[in-house]
């Protein structure tokens, strides 16, 4: 164990430096090879940590060194193995590997593919650590490491100036929620004494009382963090920007792993989230207006890559109304079998993109699924998982549990919340299948589609699609013991809602066919004017945030910057030089030279000093 | 008698290279070389011989634990003495010196065409007088090294600088810089007199020696000015807003080395003055000043992250990311706990590492392109080989980026201020995002965006590679293992920690205003 977990994140690190160190070196088949190879590897490291897991279960932790030591503050670089982070780890590597895999097929012929797969090793290696820290410290390497990959990934097409901007919101907007988290650790060191996450995990219940406002504020900062990382509200607006990036990279950091960090992140710290019911509570009222904004954002969007970053916006969305009414595991869940329907969507909208010569509006596609059966394959079994098509998919029973859970736990709200979440999944999905795949193709790109054809291509939308049919949902991520068990689903109540939530999915997926194949003409005219119009208008914008934060904070800051520009603060003492002069050039017109001058400044000066003598005696 | 030696080696490899300008361009730049890797050699071989971490921690002893001593009469009439003493902040700060001293001659190697001699003399000597303030326990002695360093640099920007961007001569740049830094010298000068003074009218003796002066009795009021005197020689230095005007200037006009001798240690003799003068000399007028100084090093980050995203010069840009890290330094020495003053001592050496990257990478572009005005970049990241990838590594250390030995001296910082100012403390943190802000905004507008020109540019050479491949390794070792660096600085940190605490202890009983 000792020897292997380690060598989980070594060797993408291997990956990553071989290929930074090459300075072109290395032939495009090459850097995929090593790319590649390097996750796959690590795939079947952790397969085998699983098993070892599976035999005998518990925490294994394995401290590689100290990191810092100065008097009670003892961070290592030291790992833990639980069920949590092995299922994340199963995640990162397995679905990682197979995204790696694809991204051979897709970034063929595109120059820098070594820089590509540099920073993609450099990601997994970040995001196994983020999981597999054992203190908060390193956690937050992995947290900002996968940050800084995320920034490089979206804006790896860097000569396209828009693509380094969306990179830079990304990057800052993110950076905002870890100030936030920073904080949380500050805070959380002075009251706790530790950053060890289990020692945190054991000492929080003797510090606080379950609401103290300490721990309320703490679980508050953390939250922050985990807002930002997940793309929720208010910190949301930079995901569907990040679409910029190579549709492999949305596939693996922007839909599968780093975006669920946050998710990750309180579940891990589920025992100081208990103690805070209000912001625990407020995670799951986020996730619920999340899901719900997002939901109706993603039905506007015309980009294939922007609708499905809305639908990761709400569906983690979920994760947070699960985290909300402590139903930790049913978030994990959820989380795994998006990982599952996500990647797989969001690699089938990389064979479209890349089989259409980079079309990826939809306005521009359709009538594709003849000319290609496995996207267009890979689309209607992701998109069933995606609406939660009642028995056949992962993501039904995934969903399911949390709208149960939420209703046990007494959130009626948040589950009703869900509920209509569910309905508009549903619609969208169908949209951008029907928009994508069926009627006439709108452009020549279209027509012209090329489908993508080996192994490399293939397996990995084959082996997602099949994850995230019920055979995904079979995989139970090993969390007994980890994360406090749910409440048992008592089978009335469950199969109620199974009946509910079934017929909701179902409507919406009625509902849209019905819209988008039979009413098309009549839904047109709708959306041209008046409150059509403006409704679309205004989730084409997801609700007009980016315009928001433009006004309240970007303009502003760059009015400062422009005021401040010259250093005002160093004019000031400027002043200081000119009055210099100014005494300088005053005494020198004094010297005229001219002796009439002097004698009679002389005798001005000898009757003041004597009218003062006389005066003051 | 080493201690010495590491003070006269450079100021003799400086005459030798003036000297040997007759032999060639390339001789001075050798012994140059020679002279500052001896210095490094020595240093390092006193960190591997001697003893400076602290077994036992409670163990703190009253007296100063010096490592290595040397003193002599210079003037006894008024009791100076030339004395030195090497403890682990010191020995840090000069092996960071050698360093640096090494990286600025390898920088300067094409850079420099004229008077090459002459060049290399003034830089040697600039290094050995900041080996010198490192060294100097005696108060006379260090003001000595204090103005000394100026005169060298001054000439290093006025002959060999660059003209500004703004119109802006270097000379005026040079002058501007000499003038802040002598003026706040001489109030420092007032100051130490002041002080040897009161000493003399309560022992009648005179004595510029430091741990003489340390336990003179002062009343508050003259202990506050006496502090402020030593406070603002080297708040200017340091620099903080809103001392700091002469520093964009230098920096922008200033040779690569210029700039990498400024950045990354004429700053750090500032941080080393109130580590080791302006706190220990005068603890409590020190913790009655804590919060002016913490709202000052607030008030840095911020004015100097702000002004760095308005900077169209690339050298510029930097100059002020320097401010701005430097207020996180101000604030972590007046919290004062053990974990920020550690933490401060890292920052001082990742700060030195990241700006003297960035420095000697601007010095790199500047070579190909022949301007710094970022306005005519974009789109480099293709054109140069690998100089943008060390351009983000470096940028990315200059956010924090953890795995940098930024990110610990920052975290430590705020770590070890949080308990005492929790409010600066979240408050400064918000630098952070600011941080990203200017590093990134440097990536974008030199390295990624349209390419304006498709001539591949000169990649670096083996020379160029090598200086930054080994900045960039001390970067992530002391971001990874940093406990080499933090076990060598413990004592001389808890000392002044435990000086500075124990004034905390006195002034929550009696309360002390600034007037």
């Amino acid at each position: 164990m000792s020897l292997f977990l380690p060598l989980t994140f070594l060797l993408p690190l291997a990956g990553t430096l071989i290929l930074s160190l090459s300075r072109g070196r290395l032939g495009e088949a090459d850097s995929a090879w090593v790319g590649v190879s390097s996750v796959g590897l690590a795939a079947v490291i952790t397969a085998l940590l699983t098993w070892t897991y599976l035999v005998s279960p518990g925490t294994y932790e394995v401290t590689l060194w100290t990191w810092i030591a100065v008097g009670d503050f003892q961070p290592t670089i030291g790992l833990a193995l639980d069920g949590l982070s092995l299922t994340m780890l199963g995640i990162i590597t397995g679905v990682g590997f197979l995204i790696h895999l694809f991204a051979a097929w897709y970034m063929r012929g595109e120059s820098g593919i070594t820089r590509f797969y540099a920073y993609m090793n450099l990601f997994v290696f970040s995001m196994i650590l983020l999981v597999l820290g054992d203190n908060l410290l390193l956690l937050f390497l992995g947290w900002e490491g996968v940050g800084l990959c995320s920034y490089l990934l979206i804006g790896y097409y860097y000569q396209t100036a828009a693509n380094g901007w969306a990179a830079f919101k990304a990057f800052i907007v993110t950076r905002i929620g870890d100030v936030f988290l920073a904080i949380g650790l500050f805070l959380l060191f002075r009251e706790l004494g530790t950053l060890d996450i289990s020692e945190l995990l054991e000492r929080a219940p003797q510090v606080w009382a379950e609401g103290d406002a300490t721990v309320e504020l703490a679980a508050l900062l953390l939250l922050g963090g985990a807002l930002g990382k997940s793309a929720q509200l208010p910190l949301h607006t930079w995901l569907a920007d990040a679409m910029a990036g190579p549709t492999p990279v949305s596939a693996l950091i922007h839909a599968a792993t780093m975006v669920t960090a946050g998710v990750y992140l309180i579940a891990r710290l589920h025992g100081i989230f208990l103690l805070a019911p209000g912001a625990l509570y407020l995670t799951g009222v986020i996730g619920a207006l999340t899901l719900l904004l997002a939901g109706f954002a993603a039905l506007a969007q015309t980009d294939i890559k922007r609708v499905l970053a809305y639908s990761t916006m709400s569906q983690i969305g979920y994760m947070f109304l699960a985290l909300g009414v402590g139903a930790f595991d049913a978030a994990i869940f959820h989380l795994m079998t998006h990982a599952f329907f996500k990647a797989l969507l969001f690699l089938s909208a990389g064979a479209v993109i890349v089989s259409c010569h980079h079309e990826q509006d939809m306005r521009r596609l359709g009538g594709l699924w003849r000319r290609l059966p496995l996207a267009y394959g890979g689309f209607v079994v992701g998109g069933a998982a995606l609406a939660a098509l009642p028995l056949v998919t992962a993501g039904f029973y995934s969903k399911d549990e949390i709208l149960f859970q939420a209703l046990l736990a007494g959130h009626g709200g948040l589950m009703l919340a869900g509920l209509i979440g569910a309905f508009l999944t549903s619609i969208y999905t169908v949209r951008l299948i029907i928009n994508t795949f069926h009627g006439e193709p709108k452009s020549d790109n279209a027509r012209h589609a090329e489908p993508g054809r080996g192994l490399v291509h293939g397996a990995p939308l084959v082996v997602l699609a099949i994850l995230s049919t019920f055979l995904g949902a079979w995989i139970t991520p090993p969390l007994q013991g980890v994360l406090p068990a749910a409440e048992e689903a008592g089978h009335g109540g469950a199969l109620a809602l199974e009946i509910v939530a079934a017929g909701v999915a179902l409507a919406g997926i009625a509902l849209a066919a019905w819209l988008f194949l039979a009413r098309r003409a009549w839904l047109r005219e709708r959306v041209a004017q008046g409150w059509g119009a403006r409704l679309r208008t205004l989730w084409y914008a997801a609700w007009g945030f980016d315009a928001f934060f433009d006004r309240t904070l970007v303009k502003p800051y760059q009015g400062m910057v422009k005021w401040l520009r010259s250093d005002l603060l160093d004019r000031t003492f400027a002043r200081v030089a000119w009055l210099a002069g100014l005494l300088h050039q005053g005494l020198s017109r004094t010297q005229t030279g001219r002796l009439r001058w002097y004698a009679t400044t002389m005798v001005v000066g000898a009757t003041v000093v004597v009218l003062l003598l006389t005066l003051g005696a | 008698m080493t201690l010495v030696w590491l003070i006269l080696i450079p100021f003799i490899g400086g005459l030798l290279c003036w000297q040997a300008e007759r032999w060639g361009g390339m001789a001075p730049r050798w012994i140059a070389l020679g002279t500052m890797g001896l210095v490094l050699l020595i240093t390092l071989g006193l960190w591997f011989q001697g003893e400076y971490h602290l077994p036992d921690p409670t163990a703190a002893s009253e007296a100063v634990r010096w490592s290595m001593e040397w003193r002599t009469a210079w003037i006894p009439r008024f009791g100076i003495e030339v004395h030195l003493a090497l403890d682990g902040l010191s020995l840090v700060l000069i092996a960071l010196t050698g360093f640096l001293g090494v990286l600025a001659v390898l920088c300067s190697w094409n850079e420099i065409v004229r008077r090459v001699g002459f060049f290399h003399l003034n830089l040697l000597w600039i290094l050995g007088g900041v080996v010198g303030v490192f060294l100097a326990i005696d108060l006379f002695l260090f003001f000595f090294f204090w103005e000394m360093m100026l005169v060298p640099m001054y000439f290093l920007i006025a002959l060999w600088g660059h003209s500004g961007s703004e119109g802006k001569t270097r000379i005026t740049a040079a002058t501007k810089f000499f003038i802040y830094t002598q003026a706040s010298g001489l109030l420092m000068l007032v100051a130490i007199l002041g002080l040897v003074f009161v000493h003399h009218a309560n022992t009648g003796e005179y004595t510029f020696s430091y741990d003489a002066l340390r336990n003179t009795p002062l009343s508050d009021d003259l202990a506050m000015w006496l502090m402020l005197g030593f406070f603002i020689a080297f708040a200017v230095k340091l620099p903080v807003v809103p001392l700091h005007g002469w520093l964009p200037d230098a920096h922008a006009q200033a040779p690569t080395a210029g700039s990498v001798d400024l950045a990354g240690i004429l700053l750090k003799t500032a941080a080393y003055g109130m580590l080791r003068f302006a706190l220990p000399l005068f603890p409590e007028a020190s913790q009655a000043f804590a919060p002016v100084a913490m709202a000052l090093g607030l008030v840095g980050i911020f004015y100097g992250a702000v002004l760095a995203c308005g900077q169209h010069d690339v050298k510029r840009l930097i100059a002020y990311t320097s401010i701005s890290h430097m207020g996180f330094v101000l604030i972590g020495i007046y919290a004062g706990t053990e974990l920020a003053l550690q933490g401060v001592v890292m920052l001082m050496v990742a700060h030195a590492f990241s700006a003297a990257g960035l420095f000697i990478l601007s010095g790199q572009l500047y070579e190909r392109l022949h301007t710094r005005d970022m306005r005519e970049m974009g789109g480099l990241w293709g054109r140069l080989g690998s100089l943008p990838g060390f351009t983000l590594c470096f940028s990315a250390a200059s956010l924090g980026m953890p795995g940098t030995a930024n990110f610990i001296g920052e975290f430590m910082v705020l770590f070890g201020s949080f308990p005492v100012a929790p409010w600066t403390v979240a408050i400064a943190s918000a630098g952070l995002i600011l941080a990203a802000v200017y590093s990134l905004l440097l990536m974008q507008r030199v390295h990624f965006g349209p390419a304006q020109d498709d001539a591949p540019l000169a990649g670096l050479d083996r020379r160029e590679f090598l200086m930054m491949l080994g900045l960039l390794a001390l970067v992530l070792l002391f971001g990874l293992y940093p406990q080499l660096l933090l076990n060598t600085t413990d004592a001389a940190m808890l000392e002044v920690q435990r000086l500075f605490g124990a004034a905390d202890a006195l002034s929550t009983t009696l309360p002390m205003g600034v007037s």
